[in-house]
């Protein structure tokens, strides 16, 4: 059965080669069910290569598929081939059941778009390189994925171009990547020039014996190509703008499966950082507990349903970094599959509240929707719990696991992880708490035209101070001055019941309840209570076993933990209930929050300024030394050319002459030559 | 007298010398192309008469062989250059070699 593991890639492959050719023909909505039938099928495959691996004993179950040698070139030995263990399985199982009800939301979502097959055949070439990331035997298979994956992206991003934004976005998430390829690719070419070999099985057994020095540079370019595609600190500003492209995309890609390929190369390449120096995973536990801090601080002052769950996102894969930096493989693993599950279900309910509102993004438009909306906002609120670590959802244990191994780590500085892990956790309650309660409770206000300002210059029931500051005083008094207009206006649209919210369609709400039903559930794969519950555990093994950090915690202890988690998440739901429903406390909502540090801004400034006078100056020299010395070679050889053009006479005698002097030196020459 | 002269491989050496710097001279100072043409084959014919004599003082076939295809060559470049001459003297009666210096450089 393992070796039906070619079908997994394949079938995505033929949804997009047979979309490509007939797509235009085959139109809405069968263009769509052909891509979700076939990523389907890739499930159904993925499935059954599982349970032949599950068949094999334990050191058994690492199995390789070579298709054929792709580039055999001396000592350079590239073959096209999958790798099956638990590890890549445990990916593509998401991934492709992921994927598969993601597509079959997008029938919904994207309906009546005018490019809805282009849609389709994106999304299945981002499945089939997602694939190939995932099942990738050597470093270069999962560098094409890993490039495919960042081109369907952009694609994706982009994919409504005629709005400029849009198209910018996408590149910003294409150049930012290339920072991030350009350590993965100098890894592939280290790991060649020291090990001889980029194949996983090879590298990871070999690595041991490197000097640490080379271990480290392989694992540090590794993670420097992780942190551009998994979006940490510094390149994390490509996902937010990401959410320009369409919510089904947002929810697959920037969510459940493409981000993670970050963390997925560092589960996979455990043994390198294992052989590097100690610092290496220290590196890695930092940037990633920094990041979900600074971007948990981020959304809590977004205003866009999408951008929360962005900054968000960003926080949560900050936590799988800071998993892997403190050697809990597993649980970043479990951490990766729980935040699939509980992340697309968020997106998709913003993608169905973002519908059934007709396209508004802004949260102090929305409020009330839970009577409109009764599957959404059920299954959107089942989300909301997994990740505010509400025990027993999903994201508790996840993230638990994640944070009892940062303070087992050991010594102060575990002690700060964790500390800085669990002000993250109540952060990320207080935000989705904030998002949840400003978009499905309270009073609805996307009726009045004026929401964020009251028409008739007091602020409505269900606005909070803090919008009504985000908009500015002066806008209130010019709202008072043409009173009668706005209110006529708002009557209009009241009276236009377009506007009223809507329930989606089955094709959208039947994924959101099987990955609530996921989402809920997902915490069996791993329950800490007995270690016969370890499944996860048990099953990656084999891949990281060697290298999981071993913690030494009493029960007691992982029980205060635990109970000290259950608290802050409490606290930060119970805080967003205080300032955004009950408004007892004004809302902190800071500018610098608001503009997420002004981080975008400085790389803006900085590339505006200083970058674009360095680059005007690499320019000068390539135009002027580079291209100069160019230049300069081709004026020489022309004067030359030109001086000796002369001797072309065109009088044949003269040649003669010269050639009969010609004999003479070189007579004279060899003579001399003879006789001296 | 003449008889007991003895004809040495040098005489044969000493004329093809004589020759080839016949044909150099000739072909430096005259302009008309066929005189020009013969002084070249007087020079080729001169390096062919001192193969032949080194072949035969060396005792080694591979001179005189050499020498037919010198042979076959000359040929060649003599259907091929009396070709242009002919052409050349066909469109300007009494033109000279000078008179073809359109290739300048």
């Amino acid at each position: 059965m393992l070796d039906l593991v070619w079908l997994i890639p394949a079938l995505p492959l033929a949804g997009f080669l047979v979309l490509m050719a007939l797509g235009r023909r085959l139109g809405e909505p069968r263009a769509g069910w052909i891509a979700t039938a076939l990523c389907g099928g890739s499930f159904v495959a993925t499935v059954i290569v599982w349970a032949g691996l599950l068949g094999e004993s334990e050191e058994q179950r690492s199995f390789v598929q070579t298709l054929f040698s792709w580039i055999p070139v001396g000592d350079l030995q590239v073959d096209i081939g999958f790798l099956v263990d638990p590890l890549s399985i445990t990916m593509a199982l998401f991934v492709t059941g992921v994927g598969a009800l993601i597509h079959l939301y997008a029938i919904g979502y994207m309906h009546a778009d005018r490019d809805f097959t282009k849609f389709f055949v994106y999304l299945n070439l981002f499945v089939f390189s997602m694939l190939m990331l995932v099942l990738g035997s050597n470093m270069l298979v999962t560098f094409i994925g890993w490039e495919g994956v960042g081109a369907c992206s952009y694609f994706l991003i982009s994919f409504w171009f005629t709005d400029e934004a849009n198209a910018s976005a996408g590149k910003k998430a294409f150049v930012t990547n290339r920072i991030g390829d350009w350590g993965f690719l100098l890894a592939i070419f280290l790991a060649f020039a020291s090990l001889g070999t980029i194949d996983y099985d090879g590298v990871n057994a070999g690595v041991g014996a490197l000097p640490a020095v080379t271990a480290s540079a392989i694992g540090l370019l590794l993670f420097v190509g992780a942190v551009g595609k998994s979006a940490q600190i510094p390149l994390y500003i490509w996902l937010p703008d990401a959410m320009a492209g369409p919510t089904p995309v947002s929810a697959l890609i920037h969510a459940a499966t493409m981000v993670t390929g970050g963390v997925y190369l560092m589960t996979r390449v455990n043994p390198i950082l294992a052989a590097g120096y100690g610092w290496v995973p220290d590196v890695i536990a930092w940037v990633g507990v920094l990041t979900a801090l600074v971007a948990a601080t981020i959304a809590v002052a977004q205003n866009d349903i999408k951008k929360v769950l962005a900054y968000s996102t960003v926080s949560q894969l900050g936590y799988m970094f800071l998993a892997v930096g403190v050697g809990a493989y597993v649980a970043a693993v479990f951490h990766m599959v729980t935040h699939a599950f509980f992340k697309a279900l968020l997106f998709l309910g913003a993608g169905s509240v973002i519908h059934g509102m007709h396209d508004e993004q802004d949260m102090r438009r929305m409020g009330g929707l839970r009577r409109y909306m009764p599957i959404t906002c059920v299954t959107f609120i089942v989300g909301w719990l997994c990740i505010s670590g509400v025990p027993p959802f999903s994201g508790f244990f996840s993230k638990d696991e994640i944070l009892l191994y940062a303070w087992g780590s050991g010594g102060t500085q575990g002690k700060a992880l964790w500390a800085i892990g669990l002000v993250t956790a109540l952060l990320t309650a207080f935000y989705m708490s904030r998002q949840v309660f400003l978009v499905f409770f309270g009073e609805p206000r996307w009726k009045d035209d004026h929401a964020l300002v009251g028409a008739d210059g007091s602020l409505p029931a269900g606005v909070t101070d803090e919008d009504a500051e985000t908009s500015g005083g002066a806008a209130r008094g010019e709202e008072a001055a043409t009173a009668t207009d706005a209110t006529s206006a708002a009557a209009a649209h009241a009276a236009d019941d377009h506007l009223e919210p809507h329930e989606s369609p089955w094709q959208m709400t039947l994924p959101l309840v099987v990955l609530a039903v996921l989402a809920a559930t997902a915490e069996l794969l791993n329950l800490p209570f007995n270690p016969n519950l370890h499944v996860l555990q048990h099953w990656l093994e084999p891949v990281v076993g060697a290298n999981e950090a071993h913690i030494d915690v009493t029960t007691g202890t992982k029980v205060a933990l635990g109970v000290i988690a259950t608290i802050a998440a409490a606290g930060g739901i119970f805080g967003a209930w205080l300032v955004y429903l009950r408004h007892r406390l004004r809302a902190i909502e800071p500018a610098v929050l608001a503009h997420a540090w002004y981080y975008d801004e400085s790389v803006t400034r900085f590339v505006g300024g200083p970058g674009t006078r360095g680059f005007a100056a690499v320019a000068w020299f390539d135009a002027h030394v580079i291209d100069g010395a160019v230049n300069g070679v081709a004026t020489l050889v022309r004067t030359s050319g030109r001086g000796l053009r002369t001797v072309q006479t065109g009088f044949v005698r003269s040649y003669a002459l010269g050639i009969s002097a010609g004999v003479v030196v070189v007579l004279g020459y060899f003579l001399t030559r003879l006789y001296f | 007298m003449i008889a007991a002269l003895e004809v040495t491989p040098a005489w044969y050496l000493v004329l093809g010398a004589l020759l080839f710097s016949i044909g150099a001279f000739g072909l430096l100072v005259r302009r008309n192309p066929l005189v020009m043409f013969m002084c070249v084959e007087l020079m080729l014919n001169a390096v062919t008469l001192t193969f032949v004599t080194f072949s035969r003082m060396l005792q080694d076939t591979g001179g005189q062989s050499t020498v037919v295809f010198v042979l076959v060559v000359a040929a060649a470049e003599v259907v091929v250059g009396l070709a242009i001459i002919v052409a050349l003297l066909r469109r300007r009666p009494h033109a000279t070699a000078d008179d073809a210096a359109l290739l300048e450089g």
